[in-house]
């Protein structure tokens, strides 16, 4: 049978002893790429918070767009965690008969309410008495897909707008600490594994939250760079320059979150700290310190910095705010990898190490992945033609 | 809309807390076998490593017995070699059932310990596996033993990144967890696990902690017992006798 | 209430109203639609247990052996194999049992079964009978000389080695290869039968070791040492081991 085949050929590529059931990588890129996406989720609607709770006035512009993202993104979420199951018919279960002790039973209820009651609701309100005035204006079936989804509303008084505006801070308020548990719990399924000392740790949720923000954040303000101008807009720099100090200050708290991981690791230096070592040294050396660190976190707060302190051009300041968001990106997706790959990288006896090998086809396969990666992008553009985030007017102001 | 959500849930906790009841012996007893109590029985089992002499037939007989996959990658008990060498380094293998009938090659001058140690589930009585299954397809029955409905596990497989031990895998051709059972269909019947059946030196030993007298019983009286990973707090129903510190 | 609903803006009605006839629907569902044995996990446990219990026996157990064969386990209660199943070595044999006539069991008659535990490997425990299949009695089958039910060898093995095979190759390369076992460990006799009741002798005191290797000895080319000035609380082999190379 070629999976015996290939099990064998991984089989010859062990260092040292793993339990013989380990051999194969149990969960692989698709578990990657969940928490990575209800990570944008998450930071996205942060942001979106900042606005509506906080009143950050200059982050106003990105509003829109980060709630559009966030839907965007969080359509696909469940598609990764199906594919992945062994069983995929079956997770209707779930919801039947779900387990209370385990946090991934929470998964189907923490997602219908943050989809439903959260993003669904904030985004009815935001855009209820736009889609009603748009909805007139157009004609044919984009007229009835803005009536059907503004729930043939009719009322635009001044006093029905200030209702709106009131509903939507309320549901952000609410929305905060559903935005931590939708992907929260997502960090407590890995933390609560204590047969598992990569992953076993209280600051998992933690560190999963804030690398979220930092992802959801930039991944915003990457959007906002390219869809505004695209649309016929001018950046505002005011709200970009705004935009990368809050990416600024969420990668510091981050960082120094996993750096205190990190020195607590070395300095307790328990059991576990042997293979760990060897794993970072050896299968996890590019993923984690050239792409995690290096580059996903200490390039950009670096440029970050000198942004801030030589205040520097315009121009150069996009660019640079540009290639730190696409770094940061790449950053926290490899975060994600070194740990879900990582944690399954090494053996439970803490005797040796596996490879992952990833096939390119195959429905956990590598592109499998990347369309899900891609396709929230082509929900975005389709949402955003329906609901644009800027009104004309706006567009051609600034 | 909150306390809706609320009586919804709290509808499911309800139904969902039927499981910590349970059901009365009779009951147990029509379904299984009209002479199987299982409220009356709780199986442990027990490993001598000194007696242990690696010839695999514990794992042949498993995988024939369960229809384990043949592949050298899935098993639901197998054996571990452990070579302790004289400059402290260890080296362990898995046991491979074919190579274990060839001449061995080991240099014995740089030996310092050399043994087998047997592994398999160890029906925890804290298990994590069942703790983190999302959809209850895993339980523990009342005589203790660890089961995996195939019918309703969905393939998640956080089962097995939970377990400590490395006793679960993903069946290749059911796409569900699988893992030993204690082989619980013989249990009910009266007979012995296969691998306690076959093997040649008696090293696995198998009991009714409920009973008077068993195996099992004595084996916990006359030996050192040490259990695998004990910080973690699973409770293991497996005791090993003689049990060195380098495995785990 | 009612003019909580009267002063709520005609937007929020809507919302209201249309979660309401979600959540109703789905309560309705879930309450109404769905069967029970989908949604108990009650009732799913019974089921899995059920299902678990009712799975097909491949293993007899050498208690059904006996049952028709009686001439087999007499032989081998008194012999070495009598801890040993029946169907370790004849295979699963619930369908010879099912149907005696029809389903022979295999029976291994060549040299390649009993290599599964004969065979030397040096991680055996000490004292389990091993040899070398390349050199004892090549390409004979097993059974020419021994009866597998009662496997005495056919003559008495002149040296130890054949059970401790292990502290034989390790002393073979020793400075001690050319000294007998018997020389410092006197065995009774019953110990061949009943090797785990009976245990062969160590040596007691220092003087022993101290023939050949206290200074003053007439041995030549022997290590010696001032024992009155050496290890004084020990006996020589709380800290050497006399069978390795260097005697660590």
């Amino acid at each position: 049978m070629e999976a015996a085949q290939n099990l064998m050929e991984l089989s010859r590529q062990v260092v040292g002893f793993i339990y013989p059931n380990e051999i194969d990588i149990q969960w692989s890129i698709l578990i990657v790429v969940y928490p990575y996406i209800t990570g944008l989720v998450a930071g996205a609607f942060i942001l979106a918070s900042l606005v509506k709770v906080f009143n950050v006035k200059e982050l106003q512009p990105t509003y829109r767009l980060a709630m559009l993202t966030a839907l965007a993104f969080m359509l696909i979420a469940p598609l990764p965690l199906q594919l992945h199951l062994g069983r995929p018919e079956r997770s209707y279960e779930m919801f039947m008969t779900p387990n209370l002790t385990s946090a991934m039973a929470m998964f189907g209820f923490v997602y219908l309410w943050y989809l439903m009651l959260v993003l669904l609701l904030e985004i009815y309100f935001e855009y209820r008495r736009d889609m009603i005035v748009w909805s007139s204006e157009s004609t044919g079936p984009k007229r009835w897909l803005l009536k059907l989804l503004s729930l043939f509303s009719t009322d635009i008084s001044e006093k029905a707008v200030a209702f709106d505006k009131k509903t939507v801070k309320v549901i952000t308020i609410i929305g905060i600490p559903s935005a931590f548990l939708l992907h929260g719990y997502v960090g407590f399924i890995f933390g609560s594994i204590k047969a598992n000392p990569w992953w076993s740790s209280v600051m998992m949720p933690v560190v999963f939250l804030f690398s979220a923000i930092v992802s959801g954040i930039a991944m915003v303000m990457l959007l906002y760079m390219i869809i505004k101008p695209l649309l016929g807009g001018k950046i505002d720099m005011k709200c970009l320059d705004k935009v990368a100090s809050f990416l600024f200050y969420a990668v510091i708290v981050d960082f120094s979150i996993e750096v205190l991981d990190f020195i607590h690791r070395l300095y307790e230096s328990e059991e576990s700290i042997k293979i760990l070592s060897q794993l970072v040294e050896t299968k996890l050396f590019i993923s984690l310190v050239v792409l995690q660190i290096l580059m996903g976190m200490l390039l950009p707060l670096l440029v970050m910095a000198i942004i801030k302190i030589f205040k520097l051009q315009e121009e150069v300041r996009k660019l640079l705010y540009f290639v730190c968001g696409l770094l940061i990106q790449l950053g926290i997706f490899s975060t994600r990898w070194n740990v879900v790959i990582g944690g399954q990288l090494f053996s439970k006896s803490f005797r040796g190490l596996t490879t992952y090998k990833m096939e390119m086809m195959g429905i956990e396969g590598f592109l499998v992945a990347l369309v899900l990666l891609i396709v929230p992008f082509v929900i975005l553009a389709i949402l955003i033609k329906l609901l644009p985030p800027w009104k004309k007017e706006e567009l051609a102001s600034n | 809309m909150e306390r809706r959500d609320f009586l919804k849930h709290l509808c499911w906790v309800i139904s969902s807390g039927g499981i910590m009841s349970g059901l009365t012996a009779d009951a147990w007893a029509a379904i299984l076998n009209k002479d199987y109590d299982t409220t009356k029985h709780y199986y442990g089992m027990g490993i001598d490593i000194d007696k242990c002499i690696g010839c695999g037939r514990c794992m042949q007989a498993c995988k024939t017995e369960n229809a384990v996959p043949a592949a050298p990658f899935y098993f639901r008990t197998w054996v571990e070699r452990y070579v302790i060498k004289t400059d402290r380094t260890v080296s362990v293998n898995t046991l491979n059932m074919e190579s274990v009938a060839k001449p061995d090659v080991l240099p014995e001058k740089e030996v310092l310990r050399s043994f087998f140690v047997p592994k398999l589930c160890n029906q925890c009585d804290h298990p994590p596996c069942v703790q983190v299954c999302p959809v209850g397809a895993t339980f523990k029955t009342d005589d203790g033993v660890i089961l995996v409905d195939s019918k309703r596990c969905i393939g998640c497989r956080y089962c097995i990144q939970a377990c400590p031990y490395g006793a679960r895998y993903l069946h290749p051709e059911t796409r569900v967890a699988d893992k030993c059972t204690f082989c619980y269909h013989r249990l009910v019947k009266g007979l012995l696990p296969v691998c306690v059946e076959v093997c040649p030196q008696q090293a696995r030993v198998f009991g009714d902690m409920k009973s008077i007298a068993s195996p099992l019983g004595r084996f916990t009286r006359m030996n050192k017992i040490h259990v695998l990973k004990p910080s973690l707090n699973t409770d293991p129903k497996v005791y090993y006798a003689n049990l060195d510190g380098e495995v785990n | 209430m009612k003019d909580f609903f009267k002063n709520l803006p005609e937007q929020a009605v809507r919302v209201v109203v249309l979660f309401l006839i979600l959540a109703v629907g789905l309560l309705a569902i879930r309450q109404f639609i769905i069967p029970p044995e989908m949604k108990d996990p009650v009732i799913q446990k019974i089921s899995s247990t059920q299902r678990e219990a009712a799975k097909g026996i491949k293993y007899a157990g050498a208690e059904i052996c006996a049952q028709c064969h009686e001439k087999e386990p007499e032989i081998k209660k008194t012999g070495y194999h009598r801890d040993l199943a029946c169907e370790s070595c004849h295979g699963a044999a619930q369908k010879h049992a099912d149907n005696p006539t029809d389903v022979k069991p295999e029976s291994p008659r060549k040299r390649d079964y009993c290599v599964y535990c004969h065979q030397y490997n040096s991680s055996r425990p000490t004292g389990f009978p091993q040899i070398n299949q390349e050199t004892h009695n090549p390409r004979q089958p097993c059974i020419n000389c021994h009866n597998p039910h009662n496997p005495k060898p056919p003559t008495t093995p002149r040296s130890c080695n054949a059970c401790h095979a292990q502290i034989e190759r390790a002393k073979a390369v020793s400075y001690h290869a050319l000294i007998d076992c018997t020389v410092c460990h006197t065995a009774p006799e019953k110990h061949k039968s009943s090797p785990r009741t009976v245990i062969p002798t160590k040596p007691d005191k220092r003087e022993f070791c101290g023939k050949c290797h206290d200074k003053g000895s007439p041995k030549k080319g022997v290590p010696t040492v001032d024992m009155a000035a050496h290890g004084e609380k020990y006996v020589c082999w709380q800290c050497h081991y006399p069978h390795t190379l260097g005697g660590i």
